[in-house]
């Protein structure tokens, strides 16, 4: 499947101009609050008719304004999951799953689709079936959209920021869910979200969106190591992403070790098969450096490598590139310490990683 | 209390007039409240106006546009009479058709409203979930402007059962044809010792009035229920 999108569309001072490709797999659409995430699924589903565009799903153009092609959005067999769920109150839960089924196969009589029960049961939501939708708790509602948009047998699932409205017990609830319909059901999805735990731990490719125009495509790893786009992908929470596989467990002490090009990172005990491979985001502002392998420390986590780039910025920070055997790693550092340690690209240097800080919120799974 | 046949004629052709008129109505109301609520085209404005003309005007004046288009030799009346034999002037038709268009602004009003109400993101979700246009119109909309409609047709009905100006101007006062309770009631307050007949027509009325006021409410409480779970 690949998914052409280029388009533009002005709306209150406001102009939109994005133009992307998606690979199959799941692409995130990050960017912050205003940068024109919504308005471009919303187009892409067909709920909005834009300015000018072309938008196809594997060569079909959905809209082309140039050759005066619209879709309606009922005939692009495109799903969606809202951020606000949007089930039919007047329908049980039941009703609600079968509502885009019965569309679905009034329109093409495939059998090949998923089916009702595997989507039940992937989603857990089978003693919900006979509840009525305002009855249910924002997580509950949340899957259930997620089995709607399913069974509607589409070729394309947009998710616009399903998770934002939940609190952070309930996001750990579904999350897995989203792990398994992107594994398991091969489908090619499009997240819109502005969290980067969620962005680190589903996407396969980033396109990064802001003030309506996209500033970078690629994957979580390629993105979160770049310096220059640190500014959009949000100071406090940016870091760089690897990838690890899980070696073995530390029973007695409760934790996991994995290991990547860079080294071997102790993490809080991860419930994962050995060998199981995942992602590990280390955000800049948790890494030590020093010149010096560091004896007699409380972090476990020492990584060897070279500065690579330095990039300041209008504070007091620096922010630091590492070349670990191969992998990127971030630090954020003072201007101080770096003038103190003479940092400069080649310089050999230590990573200082608290394991503490690589908590749930950094650890993903990669198909 | 037992009724004179006089009396009890009125009070089913009273019953029969107000829910021909409603219930005859009630497809037009809904088709130009979704207008109304659900679309922008040019002359909206004119159209909300006409809707509601019946409600501002004086119903004397109501009834005279109706004896003017939809009489004998009326606009509409003449043509409906030799293509369709429908004839309004003298007939209890006409008093359902006096009736339905004194009636239609409260019954436009009420719907409209409760399908403004609809939360337009319903909608766009049925959508991308495949539903045609007129499909999420009757499988979201409508069901959900379900409480309004009740409203709408409780309102109308007892317009209708109560409407004396528009009916005695265009189709007169003919006891067994046109003579509905209103004009039942005016007629016997007009002769000598006609006052126990008339109080005792204002007090099925009032009974009328009231047990669709609490038949409506009952089954508004029920459909809230079931449709907000």
């Amino acid at each position: 499947m690949t998914l052409e999108v280029d388009l533009a569309h002005d709306f209150g001072g406001f102009r939109l101009d994005a133009r992307f490709a998606c690979a199959p797999g799941l692409t995130a659409l990050f960017g912050r609050s205003g940068a024109g995430k919504t308005t471009l699924v919303n187009a892409i589903a067909g709920l909005l008719r834009p300015d000018r565009a072309r938008i196809a799903i594997n060569g079909r153009a959905l809209v082309d304004t140039q050759a005066g092609i619209f879709m309606p959005p009922h005939r692009r067999r495109i799903g969606y999951v809202f951020q606000d769920g949007r089930l039919l109150p007047h329908f049980s839960v039941r009703a609600n799953l079968l509502y885009g089924r019965f569309f679905a196969g009034a329109a093409s009589g495939r059998a090949d689709a998923i089916g009702f029960d595997h989507v039940v049961d992937l989603l857990g939501i089978r003693h919900l079936l006979a509840r009525r939708p305002g009855t249910l708790s924002g997580g509950e509602k949340q899957r259930v959209a997620i089995g709607r948009a399913l069974l509607s047998r589409p070729e394309l699932l947009l998710m616009d920021e399903p998770l934002a409205a939940l609190d952070a017990a309930r996001k750990e609830e579904i999350l897995p869910y989203l792990e398994r319909l992107r594994d398991e059901l091969k489908l090619p999805i499009v997240y819109v979200s502005h969290a980067i735990p969620e962005v680190t731990r589903l996407a396969d490719t980033v396109v990064l969106l802001s003030e309506g125009q996209v500033q970078a495509v690629g994957s979580v790893p390629a993105l979160t190591g770049r310096l220059d786009l640190f500014p959009l992908t949000g100071r406090y929470e940016a870091g760089a992403v690897l990838t690890a596989t899980l070696v073995r467990q530390e029973e007695d002490w409760g934790l996991s070790l994995l290991r990547c090009n860079a080294g071997d990172i102790l993490v809080p005990r991860l419930e994962r098969p050995i060998g199981s491979s995942l992602r590990i985001r280390i955000r800049a502002r948790d890494v030590t450096l020093a010149l010096t392998p560091p004896a007699e420390t409380s972090a476990l986590n020492i990584l060897a490598g070279t500065v690579s780039e330095l990039k300041t910025g209008d504070g007091p920070q620096i922010e630091v590139r590492l070349d670990c055997n191969g992998d990127a790693l971030l630090a954020r550092i003072t201007r101080l310490s770096a003038a103190r340690l003479a940092l400069a690209p080649g310089k050999p240097v230590y990573a200082m990683i608290k394991t503490v800080a690589l908590d749930g919120g950094s650890l993903g799974r990669p198909r | 209390m037992t009724l004179t046949p006089e009396e009890l004629t009125a009070v089913l052709l009273s019953l029969k007039v107000a829910f021909v008129a409603t219930l005859g109505s009630l497809p037009f109301g809904v088709a130009i409240a979704w207008l109304l609520a659900r679309k922008d085209f040019p002359g909206k404005a004119l159209l909300d106006a006409l809707v509601h003309l019946p409600l501002i005007i004086p119903p004397v004046v109501t009834g005279y546009l109706l004896l003017l288009l939809f009489g004998r030799r009326g606009l509409f009346g003449g043509f409906l009479a030799e293509t369709f034999g429908i004839v309004f002037a003298f007939r209890w038709t006409g008093a359902a058709l006096a009736c339905a268009v004194m009636g239609f602004p409260l019954l436009v009003r009420a719907i409209r409203l409760s399908m403004e109400a609809v939360d337009p993101k319903l909608e766009a979700a049925a959508k991308t979930l495949g539903a045609p246009p007129a499909l999420v119109f009757l499988t979201v909309t409508l069901p959900l402007s379900l409480p309004g409609l009740l409203a709408g047709l409780v309102l109308s009905f007892a317009r209708a059962f109560g409407e004396f100006g528009a009916t005695i101007t265009f189709v007169s006062n003919i006891p067994g044809e046109t003579q509905t309770l209103p004009t039942a009631i005016y007629s016997f307050i007009q002769v000598p010792g006609g006052d126990a007949m008339a109080l005792r027509l204002t007090v099925i009325s009032i009974a009328v009035a009231a047990v669709a006021l609490v038949c409506s409410e009952l089954l508004a409480r029920r459909m809230s229920k079931r449709l907000l779970g």
